[in-house]
């Protein structure tokens, strides 16, 4: 198939960035990325700059991949990140445009990479159980049904990719929060830190520069690993708890 | 040639590991705080040995090339995690989990490592439980265990397909704390290029800055190597694209040995390449084949009609197939070890057998399975006499329940329906039983320098067993490195702080300079994604699933003229002082053509055929590795020289005094 793609190109941070043309012959067993790989090498044999895109384990689970493709985050099937959309749901002769994640939160660092470490730093505030090695007891001595374990699994799932604030019109951060917030609320081990948690990891996500929930919730349909936006449920209530609740350090 | 010490402690294998604890000298924890360590890697190793660290109270720098330390390979390991619980009751203990990998790895591993191995695998579950890691329960709560290959067992540990993503999060999540906490110093997007060696200790690292190409200095007391894999010196591999041997390699360029860089472990069940563009394989983990039975039609004609698109499985009626696995190894069945396993399916294919357009895929089939859920759940739903779509509707929802995300995979991937007809899968280069070699406290031959994790060659012989690589790397992370760490620093108490203006660090980073201009100046015209490539047919073919001499000899010859043709027609865009991912798979692949030259002169070496190490001429009557125990029971650890020039083999014998050395036999 041969398809055109318009390419957002910017040289780092500073640069003002805009779409670049380009033709390329793919064909439909091929992944996206696979796709741009023929791109890159096409590009390098011209001697020009290859496009900068974040990518490494290519199968759906590491969260590097990125990119917007066609006005959607990882492109449009649904949970389905990048790497894992093939190009058999594309058409000969398509134009298929490719952007990067955009969100104030998460400066572009070349063409299609940007800077997620605020995720990092998100996590780092509160998003942990606090037990250093050593110190646990017998995994069975904490029993935890079996829908509470997998529900909290479900949460637990998400990838860290960063689709959830690059589909949202206030590039908020909310569903990525609320998953790790609700993965360790429901578990027994996390409950005593709720309070705390909560309160950290909100605190950080706004000195980040991520916007607020509206209940667009578009996240929830562009999240590679379906996350639900129930998860903001329980991350408000956890917050609303942890301010009216048992005073508790923060 | 030298013989290695492995410092293994004296005493009873039982109680090697906790007396040895008991008595090492130890590091007061004020002292602690003035001791600087350096971890390279965010895995699972490098992570867990990062937080816990910093936990005793070490100062730690910790540097990923990634965008965030959640990125690691680790992440995709899918199927699970073993520990000698006995949690089910069917008979497991540590000397079992001891036996099993041992066996599994064919007798070439070192009894004292995998004996403390099993051990505290029991203290990982529980530690991963304390962090909030999801693993699969059962109804009462209690938590839930599958079978893995080369175990008659039930001793896995799951969260569901995911185990790996899981474990990694709850180590990232610890090592997240002690970041917040000040204890460690966290470096994304920065690239180790080099390790720095002062009177002959490690005492830090060069690391390239991968958003500005800066190159930094940074110096600590000890250097801790949890940079995993080489696998993908074979171009295709499980492995993540940009995972490398680079920070393994350096070092062995600066006197570290590779042990045993030959054992390679093939995946059995992986899809199948595709097309000439691929960039790397997909696994389908070993947990399948709890349920899925693998098979090849028994004619050759019914094998050709499929490949042609005449056929498909469905068509093939029972007595025609071949459980090739089921009829071969009655014992084990569909879960033989991975080396026997992807043996076999070379054979089938081999033999004109292969189900794929290519000739090469087998059928991993889930019907059996699915109306043995079904009629269970039948039963259980009160439903006495089902139809078929009744029990088809049943058994496919419990097979979602337990293998959902990876059916999802398979079908994204490939586009067929694996409810509806069998997977079709073929072996695959998935991980690297070799590594840095290191003694019983993980230490390599440089002191100060420590390797964790797939980094190093310690635990698995010859061939690994499943769900046993997430043990190993935390095992190294959170329970052994820790303690061992502190053999050394306890002499090291009294050594102020590193400073990185040393002439060491300014000659090593000019050598990492220079190496990078020196790339960058070829200036030629085919990329380096070509190169790589090229290597991995190369390897692939004459360093893969069999091996044969010639072969080996024609390898290395191969190898050598693509890596002059690299030096000298390599082209790289961009420059050096920027983000230049180019650059970065330059170096890479660089280091990728030496050590693939030193796998072969390895493979070449063991005149015998062990677990993932097949030599052609060395097999029995029926096909199965030949082990020749007199001479080769023992570590092959070599020795850089110079380029072109053979490394020097340095031996360490492997003594068994527990377990008696056999032919491993899963029949």
């Amino acid at each position: 198939m041969k398809l055109t793609l318009k390419v957002w190109r910017q040289q780092g941070p500073n640069d003002k960035g805009g779409f670049a043309t380009y033709q390329v012959e793919a064909n439909e067993h091929m992944s996206f990325l696979e796709m741009l790989d023929v791109l890159n090498q096409q590009l390098i044999e011209k001697k020009e700059e290859p496009v900068a895109f974040d990518h490494d384990c290519r199968e759906g689970i590491c969260g590097a991949c990125s990119m917007v493709i066609n006005g959607q985050p990882h492109g449009p099937m649904q949970k389905t990140t990048t790497c894992q959309l093939h190009m058999r749901h594309f058409k000969d002769g398509d134009t298929i445009y490719i952007e990067p994640f955009r969100a104030q939160a998460f400066p572009v660092v070349k063409d299609l990479v940007v800077d997620r470490s605020a995720f990092d730093r998100i996590i780092q505030a509160g998003g942990y159980i606090s037990v250093d090695t050593g110190q646990a007891q017998d995994g069975n001595a904490i029993l935890i049904p079996k829908e509470t374990a997998s529900e909290a699994f479900d949460a637990a799932t998400c990838i860290g990719c960063g689709a959830c604030v690059a589909a949202c019109p206030n590039a908020s951060a909310m569903l990525f929060v609320s998953a790790k917030i609700s993965h360790l609320a429901l578990l027994p081990q996390g409950k005593i830190e709720a309070s705390r948690r909560v309160q950290r990891m909100v605190k950080q996500m706004d000195e980040e520069g991520f916007g607020r929930c509206s209940n667009v919730t578009a996240c929830e349909a562009e999240c590679p690993k379906g996350i639900s936006v129930s998860h903001i449920a329980r991350m408000n209530r956890e917050f609303l708890k942890s301010v009216f609740g048992a005073p508790e350090a923060v | 040639m030298k013989q290695l010490d492995g410092h293994i402690p004296p005493g009873p294998l039982k109680e090697k590991w906790t007396t040895y604890r008991s008595t090492m000298p130890l590091v007061a924890p004020n002292n602690k705080l003035r001791l600087d360590i350096i971890v390279v890697g965010t895995g699972l190793a490098g992570a867990s040995a990062a937080a816990s660290l910093a936990e005793l109270g070490y100062n730690v720098k910790v540097f990923t090339f990634h965008d965030s330390p959640r990125r690691a390979h680790s992440i995709a390991a899918q199927g699970g995690i073993n520990a000698a619980k006995n949690y089910k009751n069917d008979g497991d203990s540590v000397w079992r989990l001891f036996y099993d990998t041992i066996k599994g790895g064919d007798y070439r591993s070192r009894e004292a490592n995998v004996y403390r191995l099993a051990e505290v695998s029991a203290n990982i579950i529980d530690q991963a439980v304390a962090q909030g890691v999801p693993f699969a329960r059962e109804y009462g709560g209690y938590l839930d265990n599958r079978s893995f290959g080369g175990v008659q067992v039930k001793r896995t540990f799951y969260a569901r397909g995911q185990t790996g993503q899981q474990l990694l999060l709850g180590a990232y999540q610890a090592l997240s704390r002690q970041v917040s906490l000040g204890k460690v110093e966290l470096y994304h997007r920065h690239e180790m290029l080099d390790v720095v060696l002062v009177d002959g200790k490690a005492r830090g690292i060069i690391a390239r800055n991968l958003l500005t190409g800066e190159l930094e200095r940074h110096a600590a007391h000890a250097v801790v190597l949890a940079t995993g894999g080489y696998g993908n010196v074979f171009y295709l591999s499980t492995n993540a694209m940009n995972s490398n041997v680079t920070a393994a390699w350096r070092a062995v360029r600066r006197g570290a040995y590779m042990a045993n860089p030959c054992f390679t472990q093939i995946h059995p069940t992986c899809i199948p390449q595709s097309g000439e563009y691929q960039s790397k394989l997909t696994l389908m983990s070993e947990s399948l084949r709890n349920d899925g039975r693998v098979w090849v039609p028994k004619k050759v004609e019914d094998a050709e009609a499929i490949r042609k698109g005449l056929k498909t499985a469905l068509d093939i009626p029972e007595e025609d197939r071949d459980y090739y696995l089921e009829r071969m190894y009655p014992a084990f069945g569909n879960l033989v070890p991975r080396d026997v396993a992807s043996r076999a399916a070379k054979r089938v294919c081999d033999e004109g057998r292969g189900v794929s357009p290519t000739g090469k895929a087998v059928f991993l089939d889930f019907a059996t399975a699915i109306e043995r859920y079904g009629q269970s759940k039948a039963h259980a739903f009160g439903i006495h006499q089902p139809d078929a779509a009744t029990i088809r509707r049943l058994g496919e929802q419990v097979v979602e329940e337990k293998y959902g995300n990876l059916f999802e995979m398979y079908e994204k991937i490939t586009g067929e329906n694996p409810y509806k007809v069998p997977m079709k899968i073929y072996p695959a280069v998935h991980y690297t039983m070799g590594g840095l070699w290191v003694d019983y406290n993980l230490q390599t031959n440089i002191p100060g320098l420590f390797a964790i994790g797939e980094c190093n060659f310690s635990d698995h012989g010859a061939n690994r067993l499943g769900a046993s690589a997430l043990m190993q790397g935390l095992a190294d992370g959170y329970f052994v490195l820790p303690y061992t760490i502190g053999v050394f620093l306890s002499n090291e108490i009294r050594t102020p702080r590193i400073a990185t203006d040393l002439p060491e660090f300014e000659q090593t980073e000019q050598e990492v300079r220079t190496r990078l201009e020196s790339l960058m100046q070829i200036g030629g015209s085919q990329s380096v994604e070509s190169f790589h490539r090229r290597l991995g047919k190369i390897m692939w073919e004459y360093c893969g699933m069999a091996r044969n001499a010639e072969g080996l000899r024609k390898g290395i010859q191969l190898i050598r003229e693509l890596r002059k043709a690299f030096y000298k027609d390599v082209f790289i865009p961009g420059s050096m002082d920027e983000f230049n991912p180019e650059l970065e798979k330059a170096h890479r692949v660089a280091d990728f053509l030496e050590l693939g030259e030193l796998m072969c002169i390895d493979a070449l070496h063991r005149n015998e055929s062990c677990g993932g190490h097949f030599r052609e001429e060395y097999q029995t009557e029926d096909g199965e590795a030949l082990r020749n125990d007199e001479e080769y029971a023992y570590v092959a650890a070599w020795e850089w020289t110079d380029i072109n020039q053979d490394p020097v083999l340095h031996k360490e014998p492997l003594v068994f005094e527990n377990v008696e050395l056999k032919t491993r036999s899963y029949k």
